[in-house]
């Protein structure tokens, strides 16, 4: 057999059955009649609710704050009135009605810095200065006592301003002890990895609200006696040591994971302990776990909503707070948390899928 | 003229609705024939012969192996897969399961062989390869070239008509490439019908009937191995192999 | 020249690494100490001055308050320390058929995510983002909020059959005991040993002639017939003590509270949805050259899953499943923001009246430090008998 018969044959698109729309519904849903068989049950069970759920929370749904409305059509469509007519409350929690537009700003600059956080054109060494400057803004706005504002004192904060505090301050500030507590569970001195590992271990086994208990209750035991703590300081402090423990199991998998040549030859090059860490295990570990990490943060996020249950008025406690007292709109109880879950929702859905477009990215430098 | 063992008849296959992998196929390969095929990455040779098993599905164009054709029936897919043995670049061995273990579970558990049976056979196996004191350990004590002689058995426990071979030294170290080719070699003059995608041109040249080079999903040109080596007819095959076998 | 022995090393020097690591630790532990000792002083001297007194005794005392519900009967001139006990089996009790109902809901939907169906697939995802994505605190609120607001009133419960379903919770009947409930328990147990021969009679035909006998049906169809044969022979015991619509109240039977229904569904929901995940992750970890191996020797799917993916799928599900169990237990300590009474709950309940505030939460962290760790030694002890045997 020759070769001369060859003749090169050009690309051709596939055959029209195998491509487009029909083929992709008939390989997906219909491809045998099992798989049809539950499409046309779920379909059906989808078109039998969906409509009415529609009709229930859109269509039908009163949407301005008049209870007579909303009494009105009770038992067939949603009351979102009840959002507008309370939203500051639940938003801003306690904080004076007048002096709303303080955490507004507030909140808002905090997020703008997050967002920029997470954009890689803006990770210079200008962004720890700012981040310092952004923080000391927000607790000047909030706290007041300066400047011509009045004081607001930290148990009338409440509401997205303090979610977003709490998330954002314990996150930051657990980041370092993580780290050490890492570094120390695999350090070689023995008293040091006794004492991390014991506290990691400590922390991972109970629940967080008996943290947070015992952040409320003993910490001002702790203290000296006359001096007294803030309530937000020290269910700051108890998420944050909660915070640690977690993210210090995370940076210990991402340690792990460096190959040990990579600190022998730092080490063949003169580098110290320290500098070794810094500037070749740490970068490469936690490059590696940026996923893990986001996961915690978004954990973070939504374990901010178990301080109302030491009373202080975050989202879910403000939400509470606004209706269960007002006999007109409680009710509609139940539209206020939805309103909350879907606030609570996009959040941690943003979150989830930037950790996936930093997943992607940093598969990215390892493709060739 | 006997009839083709396999037989591929313009047959086309495309991944998605863009990539056109394989190009009016036309291949008849005989009982007993030795088939190297080679070619640069992305020329499709890997799919033509995952073909034959049914691990990849073609669109247009016929394929007979053994006298099924192969479409979507799972009975076909079935009776076809007793009668050809496959061995991957990756070795794929089981890990959880030892080496007997890997060799004795389709004689079991789809050729419905007593326990006692299978073991004989598959020790037989493993002494074809040159690897019987092994049978107790776990896939992930050996090294590669004795994984890649398992997998081998493995795959000779089927007793098939046609073994295919996907780059099965590609992913070893230099040093072990050579005690698979030799088993591949004693295979080869058993007169069992062979597919071997390699780059290994030595084993092509001591032990296949036919050489086949394919680029961009097209079979370029086939020749006997002399004449492939020595004669190149096409442009595109003389640059191939001036490029592999140049260093 | 030879050297006839290694040359002296200066022992205290601060160059040695060994005598700086030393050093290091010693500075360490004083710290630590200090530290301990400054909070412990300080802790003793405002217990002092408010008056507050320590020590486990006042778990002896009576505790002075009822319990919604428990497994034991309780009232209020029992002692603390059974409270507490009744708090951990209010605890474990939603933790168990929590965790039971999690793991079943989330299987089922991370092997879902694989489905051939589109519309299968899609609703999986949109239910895993729709419940990760919100506080599970949110999410009990809510069920609570529907299960008592939502639902009927009692004079108006929905009704099917002896079940009853209203604000006040969930009745059912319950079985009378009697003699012949032995007699079938007794049955369930031989037909569970019976069972277990056939499983060991039926992987010894399988290894001598090869030919695959049933492994599921078979013995499951012995175990029922077992038990319910000796259901006849004890007497076909049937009464029931069913529950009846009173005048506030559903009467007789058995009955689970709104606040239970509500931890359960929350947890269960909340969690299936994480382990849906561990579960996924845990079959996309075989690589896909397992199964092409497994299809390319004959194996059709259901023996592939069988004997291929899912032992190496389990090495790689348990732990972070284990670990979800973990987080399931603990998340049943938000029990007491919807009053149910679980142990945290109860310690609440104590501290407040009692006000012992460090004992009452070193209580309750020592319970839950137990129960991690058991679960983790557990699992450490599976891993290593499970692990895939490496060079």
């Amino acid at each position: 057999m020759s070769a001369l018969s060859y003749q090169p044959i050009l690309p051709r698109p596939a055959p029209r059955h195998a491509s487009g729309a029909l083929a992709w519904l008939r390989s997906n849903l219909f491809s045998d009649v099992k798989t049809g068989l539950s499409t046309i049950i779920l379909g059906g069970l989808l078109l039998w609710f969906i409509p009415p759920f529609l009709n229930w929370s859109l269509f039908n749904a009163v949407w301005t704050p008049d209870v007579q409305a909303c009494r009105a059509v009770q038992e067939s469509a949603a009351c979102w009135g009840v959002i507008a007519e309370k939203y500051r409350l639940i938003i801003f929690g306690r904080y004076p009605f007048d002096q709303q537009w303080r955490p507004l700003i507030a909140t808002v600059l905090m997020m703008l810095m997050l967002v920029a956080s997470c954009i890689r054109v803006f990770w210079k060494p200008w962004l720890a200065g700012s981040w310092i400057a952004v923080l000391t803004v927000f607790f000047i706005l909030m706290y007041g006592n300066s400047l011509g504002l009045a004081k607001v004192p930290t148990d009338s904060w409440g509401g997205l301003p303090l979610t977003i505090l709490l998330a954002t301050l314990s996150i930051v500030m657990a980041f370092p002890i993580a780290l050490l507590v890492a570094l120390g569970r695999r350090a070689d001195l023995p008293a040091i990895r006794v004492f991390c590992s014991l506290y990691v271990e400590l922390i991972r086994g109970v629940p967080l609200i008996s943290v947070l208990f015992m952040a409320s209750f003993m910490f001002p035991l702790f203290m000296p006696p006359g001096l007294t703590i803030d309530v937000l300081i020290r269910v700051l402090v108890g998420i944050t040591l909660f915070n640690a423990a977690y993210l210090a199991e995370v940076v210990r998998g991402g340690l792990q994971a460096v190959p040990k040549g990579q600190i022998e030859a730092a080490a063949t090059l003169g580098l110290s302990y320290w500098q070794i860490q810094r500037k070749i295990v740490l970068p490469q570990a936690l490059a590696m776990v940026v996923p893990s990490i986001v996961n915690s943060i978004i954990a973070t996020f939504k374990d901010t909503s178990l301080v109302s249950i030491v009373s202080l008025y975050e989202l879910t406690g403000a939400l509470d707070m606004a209706i269960n007292a007002d006999a007109n709109w409680k009710p509609f109880k139940l539209q206020g948390y939805m309103f909350i879950a879907i606030i609570y929702f996009i959040f941690c859905f943003s979150m989830s899928r930037y950790s996936q477009w930093v997943e992607r990215q940093v598969n990215k430098s390892k493709l060739r | 003229m006997t009839e083709p063992i396999i037989k591929f008849e313009k047959l086309n296959k495309w991944y998605g609705n863009n990539f056109h992998v394989l190009r009016d196929i036309d291949l008849d390969v005989a009982p007993g024939e030795r088939i190297v095929i080679c070619g640069p990455s992305g020329s499709g040779k890997s799919t033509l012969i995952r073909c034959i098993n049914r691990l990849e599905e073609h669109q247009q164009g016929k394929l007979f192996v053994d006298g099924v054709e192969m479409t979507d029936d799972i009975r076909a897919i079935d009776e076809v897969r007793k009668k050809v043995g496959m061995v991957f670049q990756q070795f794929n061995l089981f890990p959880h399961l030892t080496v007997l273990e890997n060799l004795t579970l389709s004689p079991m558990w789809v050729g419905k062989m007593p326990k006692k049976q299978a073991e004989e056979k598959a020790m037989q196996q493993l002494q074809r390869v040159r690897i019987a004191e092994q049978a107790d350990k776990y896939p992930l004590q050996l090294s590669g070239g004795q994984q890649q002689r398992v997998a081998i058995a493995r795959a000779l426990c089927l007793t098939p008509k046609i073994m295919l071979f996907d780059e099965p030294t590609s992913a070893l170290d230099p040093e072990m490439i050579k005690e698979v080719l030799d088993v591949m070699v004693e295979l080869a003059n058993q007169g069992i019908t062979m597919l071997c995608v390699t780059h290994e041109m030595g084993f092509a040249k001591a032990v296949a009937d036919r050489v086949i080079f394919m680029d961009e999903g097209q079979i370029v040109e086939q020749n006997n191995p002399h004449d492939f080596f020595n004669h190149p007819q096409n442009e595109r095959s003389k640059d191939f192999l001036s490029k592999i076998l140049g260093h | 020249m030879s050297l006839k022995s290694a040359p002296k090393k200066k022992r205290w020097s601060w160059r040695s690494q060994a005598f700086r690591g030393l050093i290091y630790q010693i500075v360490a532990i004083g710290v630590i100490v200090l530290g301990v000792w400054f909070l412990a002083s300080n802790t003793l001297t405002n217990m002092r001055v408010r008056g507050i007194q320590s020590g486990f005794d006042f778990l002896n005392q009576p505790a002075g308050f009822s319990i919604g519900e428990s497994l034991f009967p309780f009232d209020s001139a029992e002692s603390y320390w059974r409270a507490f006990w009744v708090g951990l089996a209010n605890t474990l009790r939603v933790a168990v058929v929590g965790i039971i109902l999690a793991t079943l809901l989330g299987t089922v939907i991370g092997i879902g995510r694989f489905s051939r169906n589109a519309l299968v697939r899609g609703l999986c995802s949109t239910y895993v983002e729709c419940f990760r994505n919100i506080p599970v605190l949110l999410q009990l609120l809510m069920w609570y909020l529907l299960l008592t607001e939502m639902l009927p009133s009692i004079q108006n419960a929905w009704q099917a059959g002896p079940f009853f379903l209203s604000k006040g919770g969930f009745n059912y009947p319950i079985p009378i005991w009697q003699a012949g409930h032995a007699w079938a328990l007794a049955g369930l147990v031989i037909g569970i040993a019976l069972a277990w021969l056939y499983h060991g009679w039926a992987r010894r035909q399988f290894e001598a002639t090869g030919i695959i006998k049933s492994m599921f049906w078979v013995p499951l169809g012995v175990v029922l017939a077992s038990a319910l044969l000796a259901w006849l022979l004890g007497g076909a015991p049937s009464a029931l003590d069913s529950p009846v619509k009173g005048e506030f109240s559903v009467e007789n039977g058995g009955a689970l509270t709104p606040e239970f229904l509500a931890m359960l569904l929350g947890l269960t929901i909340y969690t299936a949805s994480f382990i849906s995940e561990v579960v996924r992750s845990g079959i996309a970890s075989v690589s896909r050259g397992q199964t092409e191996a497994a299809a390319a020797l004959g194996l059709d799917p259901g023996l592939e899953i069988r004997l291929i993916v899912l032992p190496q799928a389990l090495r790689v599900i348990i732990p972070p499943l284990t670990n979800q169990y973990l987080n399931l237990t603990k998340n049943s300590s938000l029990a007491v923001a919807i009053g149910y009474p679980d142990l945290i709950s109860i310690a609440n309940t104590a501290m407040n009246q009692t006000g012992r505030a460090v004992e009452c939460i070193a209580i309750v962290m020592a319970v839950y430090l137990t129960i991690s760790l058991l679960t983790s030694l557990l699992m450490n002890s599976y891993n290593k008998r499970v692990a895939i045997q490496e060079r």
